[in-house]
């Protein structure tokens, strides 16, 4: 049942990425706990708006936990203490009257704080670049039927697919790798006939850009897996390192 | 097929659609078979914006590309995977017939004229039919990971609206799905330096150079300074202006600047008041509620839509003493199953939608505000299992449990029509061409091929022909008579005269320092647009929505509020700058929905509908596309009509009943 609650919020502020940044203390009364995380950001930032002070800048737009552009360390959770959401999903019921919540960007070499909570992840978009796609231009394809594919590898590719590039599995990472998100694309299209012609020029091209941006490497903790929002297994980091191997041997 | 021509008489038809000659499925190969082509040698020359990453956008930008052109790619969020098209959850329909059932090119083509309440364009709609197997051949070969049979091949399910199955899906992330596709196409084309992107940025003006687009004045999100942009042409894939009603299912940066952009730079608006209410959203539960979430359509193939057949009960659950599960079988109103037997739960969304409001209003609704129904799916539950239940839609159950803390495998959802797509937009020929030559649109921000009413897991449809078939062929058609002109340079005094209104404009924004902020305002227009221009409308409520929408418009222009700085990241001040514009198509839907003095599918008219309370079209007057034109800030815009003719299908009142 709906009911309302007053926390403590902690949030990292910071005016550009080479400012020095801090945490400011906001006390917020009455929140409702049918409110969202972010529309509960909304109404501090309208306080702060009308109290003619500067709103907290953070990433979101759709809303509904596709798109992933929200992101926020929360009480040292990607994306909160709820599993298998993104912060626009999470709901203020998640917490206790009297909480302090400790609000922080993703913290990652990588991804670059822009101002506040917003952090630049330009750096995913780079490495899909490399190689995340199957090289055929629009047109001349063969019919959608023409090869099957068994169930189980499409749907383990769905699943893979379900990636939606977040960050959290990085910000999650003692050593921000960005291995399972590599790893879901890598597998996605390895999985699938159309990917295979490609798929060791692919493994070894996305590992070396992600070594390239300033990622680290994956110790095998599965924090990645523990806090990604759409529950993507780390088994995909083992199919991962397979191609990488073979890729390699073949050379 | 009726061969006689119907058609309305419209006076002095100004607008010419420039539809290629010939029988309606010959029309998009003869166009292809003699248009101009742009050889490659010259395309490397030859500049080309897109603006927005979304399925038309990253499609187009991607496709373009890798035919040689040079293309400059903009988008409003971090990353073109980002756009709105991610969310579109149901599907994509094609004509593959797969499933057997019957289907075919013309079968999605007449379902698709009749879906949209016969107010679309013949040709365009059926070369949309066409291209639609292309559409899946090419997401296949991406490693689009689509739903599959046992035996390898591709699964189908239903939507509304359609009596075959010819939609393929992703579990419920079809969107997701297929917007990776393209932007992993967009991305190959990135890595290759064909393409140059610009994220983090919004389009402000389009530049006009002697009569033709030339370019775009766009503002870098990050350090909130406005820049300038060549090219030989510009196209628009900004999406839909759903955000007018402040709470819609559209994401929260979703916007219609671009489109008011175009349309003050003497691009037609088409159709404004054509917006689709999707009926399977999540009710609005709060005052601080930012946004909307829809349910996807694909629901309503198991899921069947009820309220109590007793208003005593419907009462009682309102107050909390009794649930829907007490509730037997016999006391519960299968509304669409009783009101349209041969579509039952699949109905189009525009009567979907219309009929909840129709037993809300009567008092039938359920939760606690009463705009409410039920969506149930105990009987599929007890006949597949909810193994089965869970395998379709476990990532919308989830979603839905997250947000209302209830679990729908146990107790029905409860769902509410809410805003989510709109048919009208940017007028365009044939060509995808607005009336400014050489500018563009594709996707939601066009009008063309839904009509009235747009059918479910068509969008994707719609958006990805643009992107990839259609687009990069016609835009060539123009092309090809600009490869004379050189890359012109961005200062001359038509750019300087754009970007100055630009900084004009923000100035005086931040120059007001009112009480008010963006949001509490832009929620005002959102409750006039829901109240008066929402599913039912009216002469004096949409009257009385023209003289609400100007006080807003006073009250944003006099009191708004903007924290912080002009060049700088301001979050504030990009929502206030499409606030602005949200106010211009505000005011032409409400303009729009008075002058139709019809019901045609999203838009319904009190005064015009049948006994039984179904849409009245009045094909003798209304039979047309309407296409306002700005004639100057202050000045009411011009109402051009661009006849709609029916050579070959012959217009009916639409019928889901038998």
């Amino acid at each position: 049942m709906e009911k309302n609650i007053n926390v403590t919020l902690k949030i990292w502020r910071q005016v550009g990425p080479k400012e020095k940044g801090k945490f400011e203390t906001y006390k917020l009364d009455n929140v409702s706990t049918d409110s969202s995380f972010l529309e509960m950001m909304d109404v501090l930032n309208e306080r702060l708006i009308s109290e003619r002070k500067v709103p907290i800048a953070f990433d979101h737009d759709c809303r509904e936990g596709i798109c992933g552009m929200c992101s926020l360390y929360i009480n040292g959770h990607p994306h909160g203490p709820d599993g298998e959401i993104t912060t626009c999903q999470l709901h203020m019921r998640n917490f206790k009257d009297g909480q302090t919540i400790v609000i922080e960007p993703w913290r990652s070499a990588a991804f670059p704080i822009i101002r506040d909570l917003m952090v630049d992840r330009g750096a995913f978009d780079k490495i899909i670049q490399a190689g995340g796609y199957v090289s055929i231009n629009t047109g001349g394809v063969p019919d959608a039927n023409s090869i099957p594919i068994s169930k189980v590898d499409a749907d383990e590719a769905m699943d893979a697919a379900s990636c939606i590039g977040c960050g959290a599995c990085a910000a999650a990472c003692k050593n921000s790798s960005a291995m399972l998100f590599v790893a879901a694309k890598v597998s996605q299209l390895a999985l699938l006939p159309q990917g295979k012609v490609e798929a060791a020029h692919r493994a070894k091209a996305m590992v070396a850009k992600m070594d390239e941006l300033g990622f680290g490497n994956c110790t095998n903790t599965g924090a990645c897996e523990a806090e990604c929002p759409k529950n993507v297994s780390i088994s995909h980091i083992a199919r991962l390192n397979r191609e990488f191997l073979s890729a390699k041997f073949k050379d | 097929m009726a061969k006689k021509k119907e058609t309305t008489e419209v006076e002095e038809t100004k607008i010419d659609a420039r539809i290629p000659e010939g029988p309606l499925a010959e029309k998009w190969s003869n166009y292809k078979d003699h248009q101009k082509l742009v050889n490659p040698s010259n395309k490397r020359r030859l500049d080309i914006i897109v603006v927005g990453t979304g399925l038309a956008g990253a499609s187009a930008a991607a496709s373009m590309a890798e035919m040689g052109f040079n293309v400059l790619n903009f988008c409003i969020q971090d990353s073109p995977r980002r756009a709105h098209s991610i969310a579109a959850q149901g599907g994509i329909n094609a004509a593959k017939n797969y499933p057997n059932d019957g289907d075919s090119v013309y079968r999605l083509f007449y379902d698709t004229i009749k879906g949209g309440d016969y107010r679309a364009r013949e040709a365009n709609v059926y070369r949309l039919a066409e291209v639609s197997n292309g559409i899946i051949d090419q997401c296949v070969a991406q490693g689009v990971p689509f739903a599959r049979e046992y035996g390898g091949l591709l699964d189908n399910r239903s939507f509304g609206g359609a009596q075959v199955s010819r939609t393929f899906y992703a579990k419920g992330q079809t969107g997701q799905q297929l917007l990776l596709g393209a932007y992993s196409a967009l991305s190959r084309q990135i890595g290759k330096g064909a393409v140059k992107l610009y994220s983090r940025y919004e389009m402000l003006d389009v530049v006009i150079i002697e009569g033709r687009a030339r370019g775009i004045i766009a503002r870098n999100l990050v350090t909130g300074k406005v820049e300038r942009f060549f090219a030989h042409a510009v196209v628009v894939g900004s999406g839909g202006y759903g955000n007018t009603f402040f709470l819609s299912t559209n994401a929260m940066a979703s916007n219609g600047s671009a489109a008011i952009q175009m349309y003050k730079k003497g691009a037609y608006f088409a159709n404004p008041a054509y917006a689709q209410i999707h009926p399977t959203c999540i009710p609005v539960h709060g005052e601080f509620q930012s946004k909307l979430t829809l349910m996807s359509e694909s629901l309503r193939n198991d899921g069947r839509i009820w309220v109590p057949k007793k208003k005593e009960d419907a009462e009682a659950i309102r107050a909390g003493k009794k649930k829907a599960t007490d509730l037997s079988e016999d006391e519960r109103d299968y509304y669409l199953e009783r009101r349209y037997p041969a579509f039952g739960n699949l109905v189009p969304r525009d009567v979907a939608s219309r009929a909840a409001k129709e037993r809300c209003d009567a008092g039938f609704g359920v939760g606690n505000t009463g705009l409410a129904v039920y969506l149930d799916f105990s009987e599929a539950i007890n006949r597949l299992g909810e193994s089965v239940i869970r395998a379709r839609y476990g990532n919308l159950f989830q979603m839905y449990e997250k947000i209302v803390d209830d679990n729908p495998y146990r107790t029905p959802m409860m769902i509410y029509p809410a805003i989510h797509y709109c048919m009208g937009g940017i007028w365009v020929d044939y060509e995808l061409q607005t009336s400014v030559k050489g500018l563009f649109c594709i996707g939601e921000a066009n009008f063309s091929d839904h009509g009235a009413n747009r059918l479910g897991a068509s969008a994707l449809m719609q958006g990805l022909a643009d992107g990839y078939f259609i687009l990069p062929y016609t835009i060539q058609n123009y092309l090809a008579d600009q490869i004379q002109v050189p890359r012109l340079s961005t200062d001359l005094p038509e750019f300087d005269e754009a970007e100055k209104a630009v900084n004009d404009k923000i100035k005086k924004l931040m120059s007001i320092q009112g009480k008010k902020s963006v949001d509490s305002i832009h929620r005002e227009l959102g409750l006039i647009m829901w109240d008066f221009v929402g599913m039912g409308r009216n002469k004096a409520g949409l009257e009385h929505a023209l003289e609400k929408i100007k006080e807003v418009r006073k009250e944003f222009w006099s009191n708004v509020y903007i924290p912080g700085k002009e060049v700088d990241l301001n979050n504030e001040l990009e929502k206030a700058l499409r606030l602005a514009d949200f106010i211009e198509i505000g005011e032409l839907m409400a303009r729009d929905a008075l002058m139709r003095e019809e019901s045609c599918g999203g838009h319904f008219r009190e005064e015009y509908q049948t006994p039984e309370g179904e849409a009245l079209r009045n094909d003798e007057d209304f039979s047309f596309a309407s296409c306002w034109k700005f004639k100057g800030e202050g000045e009411e815009p011009e109402l051009l009509k661009e006849a709609l003719e029916y050579e070959f299908i012959h217009r009916q009142q639409r019928n889901y009943k038998s």
